[in-house]
């Protein structure tokens, strides 16, 4: 968009590759300037490798360090200021990675930071959704340094390998505080695509009636290779796992095809999955808010649908 | 050891946002408002703390207009023992936020600051955060267990994909997820004695905080609307649509 403008994209990896919202991150990214990525990790030389051969990425910073073996935001806060003077944006994705580094890396530069972009207007002026996405309001940035963090539905992902060979430059480590130290961390090992990559996503409300219930999903699940989630309604039952929740304060998804089993439909869910290309809504309210957003609609009760439909999948 | 819990004065989870005809932001004359849900769960968790003998005192602090108190109030019904209103009319973005917030925690000195992840109203979900960056004091966001050991803290956080624990030393800010704790509701008598509850008001200017806005909000629109589709009578039908139709399934 303009020669000036030089993009930091903070990049969320697993060491060995680009996490997809990263991918999407840099599509966005590259809107607005030249596309550097920073790497930082503990044995991430392949993620860096894989990074620079993204579309649209003209350098790579890689700090490899034991230091990064865990992406606190309190150790990557000073790594990411230290390089930021030489950018005019610095973007991460939405993801809980990027949410909880990027707000310290901006008050430490004592500038703004625009969360869940989804448009770029200008290099200085952006839409984002506000008020669980009712309102979508264009901000514009008086900083000299814009602190983003972007929406990962809102743009496809930068191709992988179809890049050149962006050139990889090692960054120093820098000294983590003492304050933070990393117990543990227990990720939920399933065999299904997690629900922000997903292609497909069935997912569960209230009118499951019991985390046993949710069971029911899963079969449907397998059967279309879909990721299982559920309404904040039950997840505050106790039906489902947090990590599972989709909406205004989980996660957002547009996948190809959504199927919301026994979701009334709160503002709050629609809010996280509204943008997904096919709806279909399973209820036995007619009246239920759902189907104002679903392509296609079946009133019916769920616990004699679900089973027809996982077996009309064959 | 005291706490400190910030709490927002935002629309109530029920209701639906609209916005404004002229674009220039939402409708929020005559609409109800309420504490921003995960602060409540925040005010919560304080009181918890402090009923298991860890902390001693809770002190609620909000920023915004004189109605803010309502919201102070509730806090101090909740368990909170007294509370501080930054009075400005002025809109407060989430970096000048966090400056008020510092300014407070230099004065009161707590060794915990407990708030939500995001309000409901703008999403932003950075005070917490910025506030940590401010004070250089160690973060943990979207909790969902937090347990106090002598000058330690250790915190379960929601991250994608699953929960990370961290270990940090004291003082530290933690912001709230949804499965933290279930928050009280207050009761009749404790509603009463909350009036009787010291509420002290001070403005940006007293705190030597320049709050003025970084963002300018050039407009709000509806977000593009979703048409309802068509109801299918038969679990068939459904198939045979997404199958032809639609072409998401094989």
């Amino acid at each position: 968009m303009s020669a000036a403008n030089k993009v930091l994209v903070i990049a969320e990896h697993d060491n060995r590759q680009l996490k997809k919202a990263t991918l999407c991150t840099i599509r966005c990214a590259a809107q607005l300037g030249e596309v550097h990525l920073l790497i930082a990790g503990s044995g991430c030389a392949a993620a860096a490798e894989a990074a620079s051969q993204v579309e649209g990425v003209a350098k790579v910073l890689c700090s490899d360090d034991a230091r990064y073996a865990h992406p606190l935001a309190a150790a990557l806060a000073p790594l990411v200021t230290s390089v930021a003077h030489g950018y005019s944006h610095l973007l991460a994705p939405a993801t809980t990675f990027g949410k909880d580094l990027m707000p310290r890396v901006a008050a430490k530069l004592d500038v703004a930071q625009i969360s869940d972009v989804i448009a770029i207007v200008s290099p200085d002026t952006f839409k984002r959704p506000i008020y669980a996405g009712n309102g979508i309001a264009t901000v514009q940035s008086r900083d000299a340094i814009k602190v983003l963090t972007v929406r990962a539905t809102a743009f496809d992902p930068a191709k992988v390998g179809a890049g050149g060979t962006a050139l990889i430059e090692a960054l120093a480590p820098i000294d983590v505080p003492a304050h933070t130290r990393f117990v543990g961390q227990a990720l939920a090992a399933s065999d299904r695509p997690e629900l922000t990559q997903a292609r497909v996503i069935v997912s569960g409300g209230r009118g499951l009636g019991s985390a046993e219930n949710f069971h029911l999903l899963d079969k449907l699940a397998d059967k279309l290779g879909a990721a299982v989630g559920a309404s904040r309604a039950a997840v505050d039952a106790g039906f489902a796992p947090n990590d599972w929740q989709v909406g205004q304060t989980g996660k957002i998804v547009a996948p190809e095809l959504y199927i919301a089993v026994g979701i009334s439909g709160a503002i709050q869910h629609l809010a996280g999955m509204k943008d997904s290309k096919v709806i279909v809504a399973n209820n036995k309210d007619p009246e239920a808010p759902i189907f104002q957003v679903a392509d296609y609609g079946l009133v019916a009760d769920l616990f004699q649908a679900v089973p027809e439909l996982t077996a009309a999948l064959g | 050891m005291k706490i400190l819990v910030p709490v927002k004065r935002v629309i109530d989870y029920n209701v639906k946002a609209r916005v404004k005809a002229d674009g220039s932001g939402m409708e929020l004359a005559n609409v109800k408002m309420a504490m921003n849900p995960f602060d409540e769960i925040a005010v919560e968790e304080a009181v918890r703390l402090k009923e298991a003998g860890v902390a001693s005192e809770i002190v609620a602090v909000s920023c915004g207009e004189a109605k803010c108190q309502e919201q102070l109030r509730q806090a101090l019904a909740l368990g909170a023992d007294r509370a501080l209103l930054v009075e400005t009319t002025v809109e407060l973005q989430p970096l000048a936020v966090a400056k008020l917030l510092k300014a407070i925690v230099d004065r009161e000195a707590p060794r915990l600051v407990i708030l939500g992840k995001q309000a409901i109203d703008d999403d932003a979900n950075q005070t917490g955060q910025m506030l940590a960056a401010l004070l250089d004091w160690p973060q943990a966001t979207f909790a969902s267990k937090v347990a106090v050991r002598g000058e330690e803290i250790e915190v379960t956080r929601e991250i994608d994909g699953g929960l990370e624990t961290l270990a940090m030393t004291l003082p530290a800010v933690v912001t709230t997820d949804l499965r933290l704790n279930e928050p009280r509701y207050a009761t009749l008598p404790n509603i009463m004695k909350a009036k009787k509850k010291p509420l002290e008001t001070l403005t940006p200017a007293e705190l030597g905080v320049d709050v003025a806005p970084r963002l300018a909000t050039l407009k709000v629109e509806e977000p593009p609307a979703r048409k309802a589709g068509v109801k299918v009578a038969s679990v068939a039908e459904l198939v045979d649509k997404l199958r032809h139709e639609a072409k998401v399934i094989p």
